[in-house]
């Protein structure tokens, strides 16, 4: 059976305690809210992205449960230094990874560290506690004035 | 005698297994069990009775309609409401809220009102208010509460003036377990002119509630809080406000003559319930009163004494809980939050163990606002619950820790 410890392996409980990319950057020129008005977490991300079209620096603020400060701060990782025109296509790798079959392995190559998440999908109240992060970027990321949903 | 093998015995569900560990159900302040007797009576109607009631002349109808009336007739007299006219069916506690907001209010509160309720409401004992006060320019006022999640009564008596119209108070907090002393807030409120609603979807379930001796203006609970169906509650009011009132909805039963021109309604509480009622949950409704009856609240209310008991001197002698409301009189909650552990993780943690709690903000987010926590875990009692629950939730807060160490 599929174990607790599936969920919360060592990686996603080291983000919890000691987030990377945590707190407001000094210089920033893409921003969003999220929120999950279910569990009440909120989450605000900041973006720099350069002339290049780089993601030169990322970071977020909030609270949450461990899956979702986990979440957000590998997802930091996983964007910095990286084209903002590979976004999407990230974010799509990662809402497939935690909404597909249980069957399904991750696609380790395309999602690196981000595969650890997949355990999420064998409990589906805390699905949305992954994805929140990644709603809230996209925001970001097109500029949305809305307060990102994970819906 | 009290005895749980028994009572255990009557809530089928209890009985199994979840991740292969004995279920321990610790939830009931968001939904309680129904017992054997529940699920019969449920079933009987639609098995043998099913017919709409009030209008057909066959036999099933009449037996439908004997069957629904009796259960309204056997709440009226639990509640010792001074009339059966004076219980009307609802969806449910949040039904009944909006009913007396839209209805009651509609017609009585005007720009310059206030109505008065306390920070430790439920959301639908706030957003009706606030929906109310947008239409009508009427002002929300809120009574404060104290670090233990009581009720401020000085405050509260400060706070009601001549502008007072209503007092909306829970009876029992489904956040924090504390017991409101609603009979010195309904004298209060009626000393300076204003009706007062007391929300008793918590309560009800726990202690005797005897809306003559409280003299409340309206009484609101929901079955499903009470070992019966979904999609039912009551609103008891005073037969002479409830006369006053115009309807809530139009439609079907709650007419005498329709025409085109004019249509005149029906007496309460027909009045009040326009189109099919569910028929099966009144009936289940009645049923899950008779049981609650044949345990009595005596020996409900020792038995859940105790466990909250147990409970609480085991959270208190647990490094890092910090239990959220401390009430000196309160019941059934035990509210939590522990160090180092978000309440959803500790959710999901403990549900793995068999354990079902609550993690979230309880539909109080302004009592999580007060504590400063974004949501706490809660673990409610019922008569049912056992020590043996109640040791398998700590050991499961154990195990939390232990992944987060
Ligand atoms: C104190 C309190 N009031 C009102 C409600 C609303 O009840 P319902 O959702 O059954 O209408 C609840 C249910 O959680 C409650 O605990």
């Amino acid at each position: 059976m599929f174990d607790l410890r599936d969920l919360y392996l060592q990686v996603i409980v080291d983000h919890n305690k000691a987030p990377r990319n945590f707190g407001k950057l000094a210089h920033y020129n893409h921003e969003a809210d999220g929120y999950n008005p279910l569990c009440g977490d909120k989450l605000h991300v900041y973006l720099d992205v350069n002339d290049e079209g780089i993601i030169e620096d990322v970071s977020f603020e909030g609270e949450g449960c461990a899956i979702s400060v986990a979440s957000a701060s590998l997802m930091t990782e996983a964007v910095k230094n990286t084209p903002l025109s590979g976004f999407q296509e990230k974010f799509e790798q990662f809402q497939h990874m935690v909404t597909s079959d249980l069957a399904e392995a991750p696609d380790e190559e395309a999602l690196g560290k981000l595969a650890v998440l997949a355990g999420v999908r064998e409990f589906p109240s805390r699905i949305k506690c992954a994805s929140l992060c990644w709603h809230t970027l996209k925001s970001a990321v097109t500029d949305s004035q809305e307060v990102a949903k994970t819906e | 005698m009290f005895d749980i093998e028994k009572i255990r015995g009557d809530f089928p569900i209890l009985n199994q297994e979840v991740y292969g560990k004995p279920l321990a159900y610790l939830d009931n302040a968001a939904t309680t069990q129904k017992p054997q007797c529940v699920i019969d009576a449920v079933n009987h109607y639609y098995a043998c009775d099913n017919a709409n009631v009030h209008r057909g002349v066959h036999a099933l109808s009449e037996r439908a309609t004997a069957d629904f009336e009796a259960a309204r007739q056997r709440i009226a007299s639990f509640f010792n409401a001074r009339d059966q006219r004076e219980v009307i069916f609802t969806r449910g506690a949040t039904e009944s809220i909006n009913l007396i907001a839209a209805s009651w209010g509609g017609a009585n509160i005007t720009a310059g009102d206030e109505i008065l309720i306390t920070h430790m409401e439920h959301h639908s004992n706030i957003v009706p208010w606030q929906m109310l006060c947008k239409r009508t320019g009427a002002t929300l006022k809120v009574a404060p509460i104290n670090e233990r999640g009581e009720l401020v009564m000085d405050e509260f008596e400060s706070l009601l003036s001549e502008r007072t119209k209503l007092v909306g108070v829970v009876h029992m907090s489904n956040a924090l377990g504390t017991i409101n002393p609603v009979e010195s807030i309904i004298q209060k409120a009626h000393a300076v002119g204003a009706k007062v609603l007391v929300d008793g979807a918590q309560a009800a379930a726990h202690l005797a509630v005897d809306v003559q001796q409280l003299d409340c203006d309206f009484y609101v609970t929901s079955a499903h809080k009470m070992y019966g169906p979904t999609g039912i509650g009551i609103l008891i009011g005073k037969a002479s406000i409830l006369e006053s009132m115009p309807p809530y909805q139009g439609g079907g039963d709650m007419i005498l003559t329709v025409t085109f021109e004019k249509t005149e309604y029906n007496d309460i509480p027909y009045k009040f319930e326009a189109g099919t009622p569910h028929i099966a949950g009144a009936i289940g409704f009645g049923k899950a009163i008779e049981y609650i009856e044949s345990i009595g609240f005596d020996a409900i209310g020792k038995r859940e004494k105790e466990l909250l008991a147990y409970a609480t001197a085991k959270a208190e002698a647990f490094d890092g809980v910090r239990q959220i409301g401390t009430a000196a009189h309160k019941a059934c909650v035990l509210s939590f939050v522990l160090d180092q552990v978000h309440p959803h993780d500790l959710g999901t943690i403990v549900d793995r163990e068999g354990v079902a709690i609550r993690a979230g903000h309880h539909c109080a987010m302004p009592v999580m606002q007060f504590f400063k926590v974004p949501a706490t875990a809660r673990a409610s009692f019922s008569v049912y619950n056992t020590e043996a629950e109640v040791d398998a939730l700590f050991v499961a807060l154990e195990k939390a820790q232990a992944i987060f160490a």
